[in-house]
């Protein structure tokens, strides 16, 4: 009975899916023949698939319509008054004062023993620098998931710099590797740019990610944060996908005093960014910060509802000032590919940017983060904030040569 | 998912495939690729190291030797390694005698708890049990209302009161005694394994509610850290088996594959989408077999018994060897497929897939104007597809909105099909039991339709024992029958 079945599905698949890809390779070459008759540079890569059936933005299907109850999906034009949550506006001084005490990278990470000991504590004991040096090396390096390549990199100049006896000693190579990936993160823009438009021109902040990274909850310390800077927020919903994800943010929003909008649970996310930005408009709030689904970069689809939450969040009065992705700790190799395709599905014509920055969170816990620095030295991200825990003042900025010392602390 | 891994690893082995005579270096320089895959997969480093010594040493052992195609030899060594390292058993579910079956899930911030709380609930209704959720993860903003709004839609009840989680884990247990449920699935919050005080209170819940299972939720994408925070859960709780979530992005879950081999505890379950029906039991071995490039059989065939109406399917088969399928049989068996989930997904398990198809990334909506095309064809149509004329072309390509070359395409592809299935059917193709004759493998030119691929590696499949480990079974690359033209 088995092969029955793999006959028929290896049939329906060769089948139908030759017929899509020789379509698809087909209107490729028409494409790209019409391109080049006109003499516009070519651009296969951009987009060469002609999407026919048209792929629309939003693809319920494919977010499993049948399991939630078919709320409607409200058209942006839709009166949103009733459906907004409006909370009291709560006088700024009514945020925790203990806000103002952030701490620094090095007082939360000094539970953590110091580089000296772990990984480098071999490396600086043995005499001079031989082969179990290197491999100690790489090993910290790799545990960290600075990555393969960087890694090679990094170690490839350092063996440069030992062959050239310029670096004899061991302590000397651990302070050469220190001041190397210092000096990578060094001169990065890492301020959270608001600019002041005027009256009704509020900034927008957009928070994406992967699924679980704690994109909401960065919302959350983020708005508390700007709140005790004096500044009027207003945090939208944008998350209509997860179960109880505008209650988490509501929550957030109560307890900093922000403006809180909401829509349907699983509508349409621009409409929802859209009213949170008219909304702030109109009560002359200074920032919005827009919260977004989880997504893995790999669904097409909701890259494409990604872009046009993007699109729609400055179509009104808002101006996107900050685009941020949001990344775990703990996030491996995969967070590489996750700046890379989110920062090229949100890309802009106007800026030529797609994220303006990285927030690192749960670093307070036994991973390491590395893989920001790949991120940041290969795809020029850079690392705004850092989540050091769960209080709102755990979220600070990020410090390169803290960052880099915690990459080596042995927890 | 495994793609890339995989892939990786074929143009590796590709290099010394056939080679009359290896040298150490030439191991080397394999090895060092290998090595680079797996850590960029992120297996964790000392695993890769363990790993890479035993087949270090096998390696150089057989390129020293003077054997026949030391290349055929070295893949098989890496493969079966790596199929050891992967593989092991299926974690099977045992019932408590004494219900409820209590079941722990715990792990860091994010992993993915809440939501695999709630698949796991509805795969053990699906298996005829009743489960009661508690959501014992009283930190997180709304964490309990998740959980109740997920139990709704699997409906299944949810436990959760205010106050502490201990005490909540406790009385959820009573309440699924009292309530009759044979299985109880408890929802902590996420922790991180360095926070001892945290770590206490996940170690008072399972002390007070004695677990049968407790599953470490992982996040396919977590990187080297994934080890040391899988040892300290371990330590702390007894780990039975791991969930791995989010296995459906492109992350290589090398990490959480890792965990296996260092608390020697197996990926119980994966979660390989959002839906709640998207998650299954995991199959080690089976794994493997995909993560090496030789699709996921007994995973895709299993799916198939449930989404195929199996006298229909059979009646399709036996039209198939005669050479009478019809593209309305096509119609029907395409929305059989469609019921088994999303096309990517079905092609990853698939064996023997050119990577031409597999990253093609097909949207089950571009399958439409097929069904559109079809539709709009007359019953005689698509019975004899030969037929179709310039004025039928016309009006098909109108009726479904599409353009005659779309249409004449299909059926100059559906007709070069029909042929090649006339003869499969005459070399009696795929009788079960009978194995399959290499000469079907024959090299066609004509377009992408490389059926002749299916024959060559179909018959093996019932009751093939020990898939992957299987020596010789496949392999890289060249596992992969070469029906298909690796491009145009």
């Amino acid at each position: 009975m088995e092969w029955i079945y793999l006959a028929l599905i290896a049939l329906v698949l060769v089948f139908g899916i030759g017929v899509v890809v020789v379509n698809r390779r087909r209107s490729t070459e028409l494409n790209q023949e019409r391109t080049s008759e006109i003499v516009r540079p070519p651009r296969p890569a951009v987009d060469p698939r002609p999407q026919p059936g048209a792929t629309g933005v939003l693809e319920p299907d494919l977010r499993e319509p049948d399991l939630r109850e078919p709320e409607v999906v409200e058209p942006e034009v839709v009166e949103p008054e009733p459906r907004l949550v409006e909370p009291e506006i709560v006088e700024p001084q009514l945020v925790e004062p203990e806000v103002v005490e952030r701490p620094t990278f090095r007082s939360r990470m000094s539970k953590a023993r110091s580089a000296l000991t772990g990984a480098f504590l071999g490396i600086r004991t043995r005499d001079g620098i031989t082969a179990d040096t290197w491999d100690d090396l790489e090993e910290a390096l790799l545990r960290a998931d600075v990555g393969v390549r960087v890694t090679d990199e990094l170690l490839a100049g350092l063996r440069a710099r030992v062959a050239s006896k310029e670096i004899a000693t061991p302590d000397a190579l651990l302070d050469a590797l220190r001041t190397e990936m210092t000096g990578r993160l060094e001169g990065a823009d890492r301020v959270l740019h608001l600019v002041d438009g005027g009256t009704g021109s509020p900034n927008v902040w957009l928070f994406v990610g992967v699924n679980g990274v704690g994109k909401t909850t960065t919302i959350g310390k983020v708005g508390a944060l700007q709140r005790g800077e004096g500044r009027s927020v207003l945090m939208a919903a944008g998350d209509t996908f997860r179960a109880a994800a505008a209650e988490q943010l509501a929550t957030w929003a109560e307890r900093s005093g922000s403006e809180f909008v909401r829509g349907a649970e699983g509508g349409d996310p621009s409409s929802v960014i859209f009213d949170g930005v008219e909304r702030a408009a109109a009560r002359d709030i200074d920032l919005v910060l827009a919260d977004t689904a989880g997504r893995l970069h790999t669904k097409t689809n909701l890259m494409d509802e990604l872009r046009k939450v993007r699109r729609v969040a400055a179509k009104g009065a808002g101006r996107v000032t900050e685009v941020l992705l949001v990344i775990d700790a703990t996030t491996g190799q995969n967070g590489l590919t996750q700046a890379r395709q989110f920062g090229e599905a949100l890309v802009t014509d106007d800026t030529g940017i797609g994220l303006t920055g990285v927030v690192l969170t749960k670093l307070d816990g036994s991973a390491k983060g590395g893989i920001v620095f790949a991120i940041e030295t290969e795809l020029g991200i850079p690392v705004k904030l850092v989540g050091l825990g769960e209080t709102i003042g755990d979220l600070v900025p990020f410090d390169p040569a803290q960052f880099v010392d915690a990459l080596f602390a042995e927890s | 998912m495994f793609e890339s891994l995989s892939s990786r690893l074929e143009g590796v082995i590709k290099k010394i495939r056939g080679k009359g005579r290896l040298t150490e270096a030439d191991v080397d320089e394999v090895l060092k690729e290998i090595r680079t895959a797996l850590l960029e997969a992120d297996v964790n480093v000392g695993v890769v190291r363990a790993v890479m010594g035993r087949i270090r040493e096998q390696a150089i052992g057989v390129a020293l030797s003077p054997v026949l195609d030391p290349g055929q030899q070295v893949v098989k060594i890496v493969n079966s390694e790596l199929t050891a390292m992967l593989g092991g058993e299926t974690l099977k579910i045992t019932f408590s005698s004494r219900p409820p079956t209590v079941v722990l899930m715990a792990g860091l911030q994010g992993s993915g708890k809440t939501t695999n709380s709630a698949k796991l609930a509805r795969w053990f209704k699906s298996q005829g049990r009743q489960p009661l959720l508690v959501g014992a993860d009283l930190q997180r903003p709304a964490a309990v209302e998740q959980l109740r709004t997920l139990g709704r839609q699997i409906d299944v009840p949810v436990f959760s009161e205010p106050g502490d989680p201990v005490s909540t884990a406790a009385r959820g247990l009573a309440e699924a005694r009292r309530l009759g449920k044979d299985v109880l699935i408890v929802d902590t919050a996420g922790r991180l394994s360095i926070d001892t005080e945290m770590m206490e209170q996940v170690r008072q819940i399972s002390q007070q509610i004695e677990p049968d299972y407790t599953f470490l939720v992982i996040d396919a994408m977590t990187g080297q850290d994934a080890v040391g925070v899988a040892e300290a859960f371990h330590a702390t709780l007894a780990i039975d088996g791991v969930i791995m979530s989010k296995l459906d992005g492109d992350a290589r879950g090398g990490a959480a594959l890792s965990v296996k081999e260092v608390i020697g505890r197996p990926i119980a379950f994966a979660s390989t989408g959002e839906k709640l029906t998207e998650f299954e039991q995991f199959h080690p071995d089976r794994m493997a077999g995909r993560i090496l490039g030789m699709g996921d059989m007994l995973t895709l065939i299993e799916q198939a018994e449930q989404a195929f109406e199996k006298e229909q399917a059979e009646a399709a088969a036996e039209k198939l060897l005669e050479g009478e399928f019809t593209l309305d049989d096509f119609l029907e068996q395409m929305q059989q497929l469609k019921k088994m989930g999303p096309l990517g997904n079905i092609l990853g398990m698939m064996p023997g897939m050119p990577k031409e198809l597999k990253g093609a990334q097909i949207g089950d909506d571009e399958l439409k104007p097929i069904e559109a095309i079809i539709r709009s064809m007359t019953p005689m149509e698509r019975r004899k597809p030969d037929i179709i004329n310039g004025s039928r072309r016309t009006r098909i390509a109108a009726g479904s909105g599409t353009s005659v070359t779309q249409v004449s395409q299909l059926v100059k592809q559906f007709s070069e099909m029909q042929k090649m299935m006339k003869r499969m059917g005459a070399m009696g193709m795929g009788r079960p039991g009978k194995k399959g004759k290499k000469a079907s493998k024959g090299k066609r030119s004509g377009g992408l339709l490389g059926m002749p691929n299916v024959p060559g590696g179909l018959p093996n499949l019932p009751g093939m024992p020990g898939l992957p480990g299987a020596p010789g079974a496949g392999g890289f690359g060249d596992g992969l029958p070469s029906g298909f033209p690796r491009s145009k």
